[in-house]
């Protein structure tokens, strides 16, 4: 028997029953589709995620104080009540070999109004004219934190976009207006560049002031939240890592660390660990239903064997072997399953698109995926076809011919 | 030619074993037209699917065209029965999906036959048939059980085998359109030299053929001549 044979066969008696056929891979129609969807607002999720990483600056290393435990992630890391970081580490990592640049932070959130009364809470950052290169901002209006600010304890601050328009208005320039933080004054002397917000870190939204006037008069202190630091190249990430761990432990004449140093690489892993999971476990919710959609193919193809019983007796009589009726009849369920996946993968990709158009969640439909789907839709078809195409093909012609 | 030595069918169920067919010889030579009768239950039945190559005797041999069938398996048997039978049954058993041109081209499909070829085959047989042009596009439940019956003796000639077995062609059918089928075997016997084994239990429609054997309990109890043949006369109905 030739396939175009095999495949007309296929064609009329799917034909025949288009209303059965058409129920039939529903099941692997809504499969497919939520596989498609589910994995690409994961696959989504992840790139815009690790897109955001990245544009902090992929060559960061971040020193917080607090030892971070290992497995605990990021989020339990107790920012901000552990003091062990000074001024003096500045230093003690600036000499370090790779390193390009130090942005030594201390962050708190404060009070902020605007000359023309508008109030907003937002984070504080003191820092100096190093945090421009290490944590890639631009200034888009202005000047920024400069060493003289520094040294002179300036009340001056650099606004975020997000916050110079809660302040100041769309309309109004921020440029030299002043701002009360904490019942202080300060002048407007830059407004930054939007970075664009990610969702749980909004660049946008904070004040640069610099880190003197933050330690000294905004909050009394003189510990550092953060030491951000810019490494020369990539491929010496470890190396230096390693070696401001050692310097720090020096300076903080510790044995164990009271401090963790990250990398964007290690927030980068962590977070795509949890998409990943995400998307696996969202994608074997839709495989059950794969599952579901499979043994419809098998009951409809085992009452289809059933019902052509005689026509299979026939068949064998006038000289069908026993793989020409298997083919039949697998052919016949794997077209039924690559058509389910071919309407679901259309479906899938629609709703990633409404979804990404009207939901503003980004989408990504990776060609891996699709190829998958059919993949995977076809396989359904074979293992659930085959069982009843092998019955099928051992009837007994005289049986089968006499069946009623 | 056809020939069956000592054939023997055992039935097994658990212990108890049935003899559906015991020493049973027979030969049909090329061209004949021989017919197989006999009551229900008498055998006949079996002899056919094993004279059909449907089944296997569990013994003796069975020479088809001087090729021993006897022990061949399924798929072989499937081949054979592709090649060298051309079987028309009671009830038709025509693709309900199918126009009456596929229909007849069905065994060339398992032959391998490319399409066109195909196509001219299956004209061939339908106009041996004398099945007319006009119907060749229709589907079977759109045509009279007559023109049911040709389409299925179109079907059993396309091949072009050596033997034509036909179980109870005029079985579902009236006397009148009975007798067109009839007709229809005896014209391909007379002028296409077919050999043609017609299978029944009516002795009017035996009496068609040129010899009947009977069958009964399992053996060969007669195998004669018929002395006043029936000639079939109705071509011009369908």
């Amino acid at each position: 028997m030739r396939y175009s044979d095999i495949l007309d066969e296929t064609r009329i008696s799917l034909t025949a029953n288009k209303a059965r056929s058409g129920l039939t891979i529903l099941g692997i129609v809504i499969g497919i589709a939520s596989v498609i969807a589910m994995v690409s607002i994961g696959e989504g999720a992840k790139g815009s995620i690790q897109s955001s990483i990245e544009g902090l600056g992929s060559n960061l290393l971040t020193v917080l104080p607090g030892f971070v435990q290992p497995g605990r992630g990021i989020v339990s890391s107790g920012r901000g009540t552990a003091q062990t970081l000074k001024n003096e580490d500045i230093d003690a990592l600036s000499s370090l070999e790779g390193v390009k640049a130090v942005s030594p932070e201390l962050q708190r959130r404060f009070q902020i109004t605007s000359q023309i009364g508008n109030n907003t809470n937002s984070t504080v950052v003191g820092a100096t004219d190093q945090y421009a290169a290490v944590r890639t901002v631009e200034v888009e209006n202005g000047v920024f934190l400069s060493p003289t600010h520094e040294r002179s304890m300036s009340h001056v601050a650099v606004l975020g976009p997000t916050v110079a328009k809660d302040l100041f208005g769309e309309d109004v320039d921020p440029l030299n207006k002043t701002l009360r933080i904490n019942r202080v004054n300060f002048k407007v002397i830059g407004i930054l560049k939007s970075k664009g917000g990610s969702g749980f870190m909004n660049l946008d939204d904070m004040i640069l002031v610099p880190l003197s006037t933050m330690q000294k008069i905004l909050s009394g202190v003189d510990y550092l939240s953060t030491i951000a630091l810019a490494v020369e190249d990539k491929n010496q990430m470890p190396a230096v890592q390693e070696a401001a761990s050692a310097a720090l432990l020096v300076t903080h004449r510790v044995s164990e660390p009271d401090f963790s140093i990250i990398s964007q690489a290690d927030i980068l892993g962590a977070l795509s660990q949890v998409t990943t999971t995400f998307t696996l476990f969202l994608a074997s919710i839709a495989g059950i239903s794969l599952i579901v959609g499979g043994i419809g193919i098998m009951n409809m193809m085992l009452t289809t064997v059933t019902e052509r019983t005689r026509e299979i007796g026939l068949r064998m009589a006038i000289g069908a072997r026993r793989r020409d009726i298997t083919w039949q009849f697998l052919m016949e369920a794997v077209m039924l399953t690559f058509l389910g996946g071919l309407i679901g993968v259309l479906i899938g990709w629609l709703i990633a698109f409404v979804v990404a158009r009207f939901v503003g969640i980004a989408t990504e439909v990776s060609w891996q995926a699709v190829l998958t789907a059919f993949g995977v839709a076809t396989g359904i078809g074979i293992v659930f076809g085959y069982y009843p195409a092998r019955r099928a093909a051992r009837f007994n012609p005289i049986d089968a011919l006499r069946y009623e | 030619m056809i020939e069956c030595r000592d054939i023997e069918k055992v039935y097994r169920s658990g212990e108890v074993e049935t003899y559906a067919l015991r020493n049973v010889s027979l030969s049909v030579a090329d061209g004949e037209f021989v017919s197989i009768t006999g009551p229900s239950g008498s055998g006949k039945s079996t002899l056919m699917n094993i004279i059909g190559c449907l089944d296997t005797p569990t013994k003796g041999e069975y020479l088809l065209g001087g090729e021993n069938v006897s022990e061949l398996d399924s798929d072989e048997l499937a081949e054979i029965r592709n090649r060298k039978i051309g079987f028309v049954f009671q009830s038709f058993h025509l693709l309900r999906r199918a126009t009456v041109l596929r229909n007849v081209a069905l065994p060339l499909v398992y032959a391998g036959i490319v399409k066109s070829e195909r196509a001219e085959r299956a004209a061939a047989a339908l106009r041996a048939a004398a099945f007319p042009e006009q119907f060749w596009n229709h589907l079977p439940n759109q045509l009279s059980g007559g023109m049911m019956q040709r389409v299925a003796i179109a079907r059993a000639l396309v091949n072009d085998p050596l033997l034509i077995l036909a179980d109870e062609p005029t079985g579902n059918l009236d006397t009148k359109t009975g007798d067109v089928i009839l007709d229809t075997l005896q014209r391909l016997h007379r002028d296409e030299h077919r050999t043609i084994i017609l299978i029944t239990h009516e002795s009017y429609v035996s009496e068609h053929a040129q010899r009947v054997i009977h069958v009964r309990d399992g053996s060969i109890v007669g195998d004669i001549p018929v002395k006043e043949r029936r000639i079939a006369n109705n071509h011009n109905q369908v």
